[in-house]
């Protein structure tokens, strides 16, 4: 490294949030041709410290300078002519648009004339020095996950970015997929971009990065090198503060099967699901996300109308397309989009804890709501589950992503289900929040409730299920016991791939 | 320069001091615009108190003009809160209104019940108008902002059709309904004031509805399905039902406002008989922050601009128009006070300006 200016140098960075301090006197650099991961729980303040850097805020104290230059960045559009790239978590294309399409959008060129053929140029150049390829021409829609976040890539250095920050990008990745990303965040290297790596995921931080920074409520706790000497288990106690604790499954008798779906189709043109889970059993639904596993969850908790096909509970038909009607029946479903689809983000906790069953006994009588019952079953909802802040009143949207998840679990539990679909149960959440998620999903398990968990998280799925199923267009393609399983060959059923089962 | 929002932390002071601003920036600006009509905004406004508020006449002619006010206002909040707008509110009082003047003017009801049939038969006509809309939006996805505002024009030239066709006085040639009968005509609270059944109904009214949306499950249910219909569905309730039954007892408070007016004000369907309470319902929920109790001093305030500006328009020759003009300045204001009260304002200066500093 004969330049040792910093890229990006980010000097004693303070932002509030009201009374919440979310970043506290913050130091971070980036060296050219470097890999810094960035490590933290969730609320560390390491996506408020890279939305600064990138322009979404703007800092209430401390300096920004790049490449060795004061900078004032109040901007995206300010963070982009600097030479900053951000990729979110979710991809921000244009669906309906060519790949070069969304490449050029936003980049007027010459006299406000856009030239496509200078932008074919580029983007050949970025293929044959990255190894990140793309069809111009292709539709955006038409793209997988992966390709979607490849284009998302492109498009920073499309702008010319030398900065590159990812936030979470291997959540939606194949490990196949994440091993391609990994050999484009190399060959950026080596070409001198410096790379910044949001991520929970400690075993890819620790083989990707050169230097690993950790923050904990909103100021570096640890900056690191990373030669090899840091370890999972030390990396997550800088993290939390303490030592985790990693649920383990043992494994155990299940019972008899509890939910059944016969020749279950959601599509017209999709491939008919034949799956049993027994009670005491997880069936762990690996899959690349987008490929059906929130319709088939839907669908099976009666959000969505099947195209065919019979879902059995213990044994009795149900009549599927209500959502209700599966709950009297003994199903609980926790979704993945837990703002969007689990909860009423302007209703307090106590609104929200009997979201399914307000219009009924104990919680009304003759229409009239019993506001006391319904306050004090969420007291003891949030007293049992340990939900924060402990009041019942405040809108569940202000509550951290872990508590509204306990607060759906505590939610759903109490109805004492027969079968449990939870899905993507610990995205977005901390290390002790995953841990309470896991534990009560063990607890579950131990009573004999039947559990589907749909995971992007291969780790999770192989951590809890005693059986893996793949999900692949809106079919399960193979399913096995755990023990019979390999990362690999899940990876490559996930992809489309045949796998090899054995007898 | 540019504009950005961002996100401040929630505070009850300003959501409830809120609404206050937003009238006070409206009054500002009306100021303004009667400096250009060449009078003193200052005399202008306080010629518009006192012909509102001075004496037992014109307060009791405030209330009573505020009560058709409050009903459509009840009327648009309780369809938001099914995030459902019933711009509809217009047509809906108008049927309710013929429906009542139809009602009143028939001889074969006997007289006890004639009364309680306008009322009853105002609120069904309201409801079953609204239902149309109701149902094109919760079967057929259709865009209630649309179908709701285009059937205001067509009830009110149906009305106009009846008014200059069957129900034209054969005699004058006036375009009128024929009047109620006597016994149909509301009872009076106060002799020698209009302060009518209506105006009771009125208070009954958020009574009723701040009960329903605070104590009952249909009332969460609604809220519910308002805030976020997709949790709603995935909860088990019934979205387009829930969406349905608000719109209709949305319709019903718009046609209750249609008989307070045949019965306690104008015993008759006449071409003007609404002067777009409908519409200003929507600007009454608003300024009332979508709480049932707020409505009164809402309509009490659009009410008293209404009654005062027809007053000031005498005394100092500024047009009779200052009405609206405040009335949908007010309602812009408080739609900006709204996301102030969530947001705050970020000046930032322009990329060039900087890179040059």
């Amino acid at each position: 490294m004969a330049d040792d200016t910093p890229l990006l140098a980010l000097t004693g960075i303070t932002k509030r949030f009201g009374e919440v301090v979310a970043n506290r006197d913050v130091d971070f650099t980036l060296r050219p041709g470097e890999v810094v991961g960035l490590l933290g729980e969730n609320g560390a303040g390491k996506t408020t410290l890279m939305n600064i850097a990138f322009g979404l805020y703007r800092p209430d104290a401390g300096t920004i300078a790049v490449a060795g230059k004061a900078a004032s960045i109040g901007s995206t559009a300010d963070a982009i002519a600097l030479g900053i790239g951000m990729v979110h978590q979710h991809t921000h294309v244009v669906a309906r648009h060519s790949v070069l399409e969304n490449l050029m959008a936003g980049l007027a060129g010459r006299h406000g004339l856009i030239d496509r053929a200078a932008a074919l140029a580029r983007l050949a150049e970025i293929a044959a020095a990255y190894g990140l390829g793309l069809d111009p021409d292709q539709l955006v829609g038409d793209l997988a996950v992966g390709e979607k976040q490849r284009l998302d890539i492109i498009r920073a250095l499309f702008r010319k970015a030398r900065i590159l920050i990812l936030d979470e990008p291997t959540s939606v990745l194949t490990p196949q997929e994440t091993e391609g990303l990994f050999s484009a965040i190399r060959a950026l290297k080596a070409d001198g971009v410096g790379v910044v790596y949001i991520s929970h995921k400690l075993n890819e931080v620790r083989a990707i990065t050169d230097r690993v920074v950790v923050m904990r409520r909103g100021a570096v706790v640890a900056d690191a090198v990373n030669d090899g000497t840091l370890t999972n288990a030390g990396l997550a106690v800088l993290m939390c503060g303490h030592e985790p604790e990693r649920i383990t499954r043992t494994p155990h008798q299940t019972g008899a099967a509890r939910l059944e779906l016969a020749g279950l189709r959601l599509g017209k043109a999709t491939q008919p699901i034949d799956l049993k889970v027994h009670g005491g059993e997880i069936v762990g639904i690996a899959g690349v996300s987008g490929n059906g596993q929130v319709r088939f969850a839907e669908t099976i908790a009666g959000v969505q109308m099947a195209a065919d096909g019979t879902i059995l509970i213990d044994g009795k038909p149900t009549s599927a397309g209500s959502p209700r009607r599966m709950q009297q029946a003994g199903l609980a479903y926790i979704p993945e989009d837990r703002l969007g689809a689990g909860l009423v983000g302007a209703l307090p906790v106590s609104d929200n804890m009997v979201l399914s069953r307000f219009g009924a006994s104990p919680f009304a009588h003759f229409g009239w709501l019993d506001r006391k019952a319904m306050a004090a079953f969420a007291e003891r909802q949030i007293a049992s589950y340990d939900i924060r802040p402990p009041d019942a009143k405040l809108p569940i949207g202000l509550l951290s992503g872990g508590n509204q998840q306990k607060a759906i679990v505590a939610r759903e539990l109490a109805l004492k289900p027969k079968v449990l679909i939870i899905a993507q149960p610990t995205r977005g959440l901390d290390v002790t929040a995953i841990a309470f998620v896991h534990r009560e999903l063990m607890r579950l398990r131990a009573e004999g409730c039947a559990i589907l968990l749909i995971s992007d998280d291969l780790d999770e799925i192989f951590q809890l299920s005693d059986r893996i199923a793949v999900m692949y267009e809106s079919a399960i393609v193979c399913a096995m016991q755990v023990e019979q399983a390999t990362v690999a060959g899940i990876g490559l059923a996930m992809n489309g791939g045949a796998i090899e089962v054995p007898a | 320069m540019r504009i950005a929002l961002e996100p401040r932390p929630p505070s009850r002071w300003r959501e409830v001091l809120m609404p206050f601003a937003a009238i006070a920036a409206s009054l500002v600006l009306c100021g303004l615009l009667i400096i250009i009509a060449g009078a003193n905004p200052f005399q202008a406004f306080a010629i518009m108190g006192e012909a509102a508020f001075a004496g037992k006449f014109a307060i009791t002619e405030t209330v009573a003009r505020a009560a058709p006010l409050v009903l459509t206002g009840l009327a648009a909040l309780v369809a938001l809160r099914t995030r459902f707008w019933n711009i509809g509110g217009e047509g809906q009082l108008l049927v309710g209104a013929m429906a009542a003047a139809w009602l009143g003017a028939r001889g074969d009801i006997p007289v006890p019940l004639l009364v309680p049939a306008m009322i009853v038969g105002a609120a069904l006509a309201g409801a079953a108008l609204a239902a149309i809309p109701g149902l094109l939006k919760t079967r057929l996805k259709v865009d209630e902002v649309v179908s709701t505002l285009m059937l205001n024009f067509i009830v009110m030239y149906l009305m106009m059709a009846l008014l200059s066709g069957p129900w034209k006085d054969p005699v004058t040639g006036w375009t009128d309904s024929p009047d109620i009968l006597m016994d149909a005509e509301f009872p009076v609270f106060w002799a020698g004031t209009r302060l009518h059944l209506g105006v009771l109904v009125a208070v009954i009214a958020v009574i009723v509805i701040g009960i329903v949306l605070k104590r009952t499950s249909f009332g969460l249910a609604m809220k519910v399905v308002g805030e976020n219909p997709k949790a709603a569905h995935h909860a088990g309730l019934d979205v387009g039902r829930i969406t349905f039954f608000a719109v209709l007892l949305s319709g019903a408070l718009a046609g209750l406002a249609g008989a307070g007016e045949v019965g306690g004000t104008q015993f008759q369907v006449i071409a003007s008989i609404s002067p777009g309470f409908g519409y200003a319902g929507l600007v009454v929920a608003m300024l009332a922050r979508l709480s049932a109790v707020g409505v009164i001093p809402a309509a009490v305030f659009l009410a008293a601009i209404t009654t005062g500006a027809d007053e000031m328009s005498r005394q100092t020759g500024v047009p009779f128009f200052i009405a609206d003009a405040v009335q949908g300045l007010s309602l812009i204001a408080v739609l900006v006070a709204m996301t102030l009260a969530r947001y705050r304002i970020r000046w930032r200066p322009s990329p060039k300006r900087e890179a040059a500093s």
